[in-house]
């Protein structure tokens, strides 16, 4: 099972060289990384996405625990937080196809971000299997380009995440 | 005041009186600062050496060790010292020299990224930016290499910061700014009644205690519960002095190498009372069948030891010292008998008998390398301070120089590092100057790191490096034998120097035996200087350590003797 770790570490240099390198040396695999500043400036949060299946969870977040910079570490259950990845793609559109991608874009509350004669640039974000479902469709029009962010996600109601 | 001097002013405010080092361009400010002060400098002839023998001194002492090197290949000499103390969980503050700070990120003269090459192997590290945060991050750095579970910190100090001035008063300490960092000491209650209940209910328990023990200084707590609970205690390398070994309850060290009744004793338990360890692979072996039978209690400090290599039923996260007394609280309320489990004290007594340590005896006038050990524990009267090297020495050593304190026996159990006992003697000697300290040395190790025989005479320290002279890379040539079909690749190490020639060449005193007649009377020689000195203890070339439990094996795979 994927696991999302929200992780608080101080914003100081080399604090994700350290999180990155302890990954490394255990042996631990992430699947994805978000990180940027939170609200505090001396704070930032980086999003990591695991696979239980790979490593065992616990030992992951006992040893990120030992890092110094590391101030706390949620592990996200799906039900109770929301999450969110953007998406921008650029595929393929002729004068035939636009019409059907605008469509699919509309349905999914996607976004043309830009045009040109021959590729659109689409922007959407949504949970991971919304993103994925997202990208099939597209597929049969000729993706020519695509980035994920990877995960994000906060707790849902009062509590911090 | 300037950096450099704030930089020494600040070890002293942490108590620290020693530092080895070895200087070079970066650190001439460091060093023209020291040319004044106080601190005592121990000048090492190689910064591993350097690196080690802070790390003897901690062991030694309890105390943080400090070593100092320069930038690029003074700081990568330093790496393997501070992969030992890291893995050993030994507290070191490793300060090092970097080139300015315009001239980082660009190849600079020996430049060498320190704190990169070393974060794998370290509790912490600090690259010093700026020269206004030194106080700061001197005062943090000894205390996490010291708390919680004690590990090296490595501070690395661009040149151009030292050279600046900066506001110090020694008398202000500066606020630490650790908001992650909050060892857990204290047990969780709830655990300490449950494993309590454990220790009541058990019929064959077993005390498994390792370094944790000796860090906490917990020996004392472990003793009680040990006494009061009649429980039969084994520890491991790094845990060895924690439990008198001449004591009736001690059955030595386990694992590969260990005692065969302690290794019987842990397979048959159906409680293992794990202090201070880590089930690390030497000692568990195929972890499928390490003692099968049992129940685990595990206290450690560091919870991501618990259940990383064994799951276990009682998980107490805390200090060994603390838990241990509030568990000795919890067991009294019970009021165990002293007869509860006489069947099983029978037993283990019974293996001990039947299947005892073996000291051969020589058949061929040759000194056997166990008696050379037990001949060095008798003329030391246990009392030395033993360092060793790695490889056959360092198990026989474990084997048979019964310790009775901690801090007594200091050895790389978890680098397994050759030539890390002779500078961890020195440092040891350092810290405590009327011991008698002794490096149970192999031939190949001691030249690793020969070198520091300049450092001994130097500063009149008066370390005695017994090697056990088998002309052999022997632990390794010994897996050749059993595993290899006696193929001794680059194994035989005949072409050596004169070991005696060596030492005196340096300006220490040296010794040689040959015939086990000699032997006692050469150390009682060796012993009585006050010079350093080097015994060149000839042994039979070709003894093997046993028992021996093959990697990933378990103990129905142990070979007791020489096949
Ligand atoms: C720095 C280092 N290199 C290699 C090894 C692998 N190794 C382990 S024991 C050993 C042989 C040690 O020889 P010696 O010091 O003569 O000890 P003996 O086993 O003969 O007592 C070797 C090469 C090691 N532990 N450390
Ligand atoms: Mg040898």
């Amino acid at each position: 099972m994927k696991h999302t770790l929200s992780v608080l570490v101080e914003n100081k240099p080399g604090v994700l060289t350290r999180v990155a390198g302890l990954f490394a040396r255990r042996g631990f695999n992430i699947d994805s990384l978000v990180v940027a500043e939170t609200e505090n400036q001396a704070v930032s949060r980086m999003t990591i996405t695991v696979d239980e299946q790979d490593q065992p969870l616990e030992q992951v977040t006992k040893q990120l625990h030992k890092l110094i910079n590391v101030l706390k570490i949620t592990d996200l259950d799906p039900a109770g937080s929301v999450e969110r990845e953007l998406l921008l793609i650029k595929v393929k559109a002729d004068a035939v196809s636009r019409s059907a991608i605008m469509q699919i874009v509309e349905i999914f509350r996607a976004k043309i971000v830009d045009v040109s004669p021959e590729v659109l640039i689409i922007e959407m974000t949504g949970a991971r299997e919304k993103v994925s479902a997202f990208m099939e469709l597209m597929a049969p029009f000729g993706v020519v380009e695509l980035m994920r962010t990877g995960r994000m996600a906060m707790s849902r109601g009062r509590r911090a995440t | 005041m300037r950096a450099a001097n704030v930089i020494l002013e600040a070890l002293k405010r942490e108590g620290v009186d020693t530092i080895f080092g070895f200087p070079g361009g970066v650190l001439l400010p460091l060093y023209d600062a020291l040319y004044d002060s106080d601190i005592n400098h121990i000048l090492a002839r190689h910064e591993q050496g350097a690196g080690h023998a802070a790390d003897g001194y901690a062991r030694a002492s309890g105390k943080v060790g400090v070593c100092l090197a320069t930038s690029g290949p003074g700081a990568t000499n330093l790496v393997t010292a501070i992969a030992n103390a890291y893995m050993d969980s030994v507290p070191v503050v490793a300060i090092t020299g970097q080139v300015s700070r315009h001239l980082i990120g660009l190849d600079s003269f020996q430049e060498a990224d320190v704190t990169g090459i070393t974060l794998p192997i370290v509790k912490h590290s600090y690259l010093v930016k700026d020269a206004g945060t030194l106080p700061r991050i001197i005062r943090e750095a000894f205390y996490i290499a010291g708390t919680g579970r004690p590990g090296p910190v490595v501070i690395d100090i661009p040149v151009d910061v030292t050279k600046e001035d900066i506001d110090f008063d020694p008398e202000v300490l500066p606020a630490m700014q650790l908001p992650g960092y909050k060892p857990t000491l204290k047990g969780h209650p709830k655990q300490i009644k449950e494993a309590a209940r454990l220790i009541a209910a058990a019929e064959r328990p077993v005390i498994y205690a390792g370094g944790g023990v000796i860090i906490s200084g917990a020996s004392e707590e472990l003793r009680e519960l040990a006494f009061y609970g009649h429980i039969p205690v084994t520890t491991t390398l790094t845990g060895k002095g924690c439990f008198p070994e001449d004591h009736h309850l001690s059955m030595g060290m386990l694992g590969m190498h260990g005692t065969q009744y302690a290794n019987y004793a842990v397979s048959k338990a159906d409680l293992i009372i794990a202090v201070g360890v880590r089930f690390d692979d030497r000692v568990t072996g195929n972890l499928t069948t390490f003692a099968p039978e049992a129940r685990f209690i595990h206290i450690d400090l560091d919870p991501a030891e618990i259940s990383k290599n064994v799951a276990v039923d009682v998980p107490i996260v805390g200090d060994a010292k603390r838990v241990l007394a509030a568990l000795l609280v919890e067991v009294k309320k019970l009021e165990l008998s002293a007869d509860r489990h006489l069947p099983w004290m029978e037993q283990v007594e019974a293996w001990k008998r039947d299947h005892p340590l073996v000291i051969r005896e020589s058949e061929s006038g040759e000194i056997m390398p166990e008696a050379a050990v037990r001949t060095i524990w008798q003329v030391t009267k246990g009392e030395a301070v033993v360092c060793t090297e790695v490889g056959q020495n360092q198990m026989w050593a474990a084997q048979h120089y019964l310790s009775r304190q901690p801090r007594r026996f200091i050895s790389s159990g978890g680098l397994g590092t050759m030539g890390f006992g002779f500078p961890a003697a020195i440092g040891a000697q350092v810290a405590l100057p009327d011991a008698l300290v002794v490096d149970i040395a192999g031939d190949g190790s001691f030249q690793m790191t020969v070198q520091e025989l300049a450092t001994a005479v130097q500063y009149r320290l008066p370390v005695k490096v017994c090697i056990l002279n088998n002309q052999y890379l022997g632990m390794v040539r010994q897996w050749q034998e059993l595993f290899w079909n006696k193929r001794y690749s680059e194994t035989c190490i005949e072409c050596q120097p004169d070991f005696v020639k060596l030492a005196e060449a340096y300006g220490a005193e040296g010794y040689r035996a040959v015939r086990p007649e000699e032997l006692e009377e050469v150390l009682r020689t060796a012993f009585a200087t006050d010079k350093p000195a080097v015994i060149d203890i000839r042994i039979k070339r070709e003894a093997n350590v046993f028992p021996m439990i093959p990697a990933g094996g378990s103990v129905h795979d142990m070979m007791e003797r020489e096949p």
